[in-house]
């Protein structure tokens, strides 16, 4: 298993326990805003992180010299995934439930990178999905 | 990997491009409030981001990797079962999806829904005999 699939499938389990927890949290009472970081923590952080993960480790060879293909865009892909979803759990519940705080435009550094951190996966996996 | 299991996967990819795009613009708009229209695409979003990118993804895999019954492709059920469901799949998420974002009468949310449903019984008995201790390694 190569480096950063350990990286992701540990993250992807630490996450689940972390969405777990904030779902206990929201059960005791935490309300709402906790909502949407409980979601993307499991579907994002678990499910998603966990496939990354396991995809770029057992998915067919994209060559013999690069079997995995760019080991720099899975790298990218880990670090701006990260990134993008640590501050939305941060930040997300803060802003709403103090939207004159001025978080707003970490809110917009969170999308962008969750969204770039989706399109190198996408390109570094894509040549890689073929029959045989 | 079969021609279905590429389609599968291919297209769990695309959904995932479109479905990290739409929540891009929902998370962006949440900091930086562009309008309450931008709340349409959330249906469109949970769709492509769940049925489109996890299910189908898993269920394309699935088919590719679980065990075999033999050495010949066809030894791994019934393709054209696997194709239906890849089509009842996507037919019905992107019913259940463009009913939300337009606001249609729940007709064809359920429709959509019996799709999706109609999919996976169809996988799950097309794989449910590849569920088993041995088997041949994937192709």
């Amino acid at each position: 298993m190569p480096p950063i699939t350990r990286w992701h499938v540990k993250l992807s389990l630490l996450y689940l326990l972390a969405g777990l927890g904030l779902g206990i949290a929201q059960a005791m009472g935490g309300g709402g805003v906790l909502f949407a970081s409980y979601v993307h923590l499991l579907v994002v952080g678990w499910i998603t992180q966990m496939i990354f993960g396991v995809a770029y480790w057992m998915f067919p060879r994209f060559s013999k010299e690069r079997p995995r293909g760019s080991s720099q865009l899975a790298v990218v892909a880990f670090a701006l995934l990260n990134l993008g979803l640590l501050l939305r759990v941060v930040v997300e519940p803060l802003q709403t439930r103090h939207p004159e705080s001025g978080l707003g435009g970490l809110l917009l550094v969170s999308a962008v990178a969750q969204w770039l951190a989706g399109l190198a996966f996408v390109l570094n996996t894509w040549p890689r999905v073929k029959e045989r | 990997m079969p021609r279905v299991s590429l389609w599968f996967v291919r297209a769990s990819l695309v959904y995932l491009a479109l479905g990290f795009t739409l929540g891009a613009a929902l998370l962006a708009n949440k900091g930086v409030a562009v309008g309450p229209a931008v709340w349409r695409l959330l249906p469109l979003h949970i769709e492509a981001s769940l049925v489109g990118w996890v299910l189908q993804l898993v269920m394309g895999v699935a088919y590719w990797i679980f065990p075999r019954f033999g050495m010949t492709p066809a030894q791994r059920g019934r393709e054209g079962l696997a194709w239906l469901a890849f089509w009842l799949l996507n037919a019905g998420l992107w019913g259940v999806g463009l009913a939300g974002f337009t606001g249609s009468p729940g007709g064809v949310a359920t429709l959509g829904r019996v799709a999706e449903a109609g999919a996976a019984v169809v996988m799950a008995v097309n794989i449910w005999a590849r569920a088993r201790a041995s088997g041949l390694s994937p192709m």
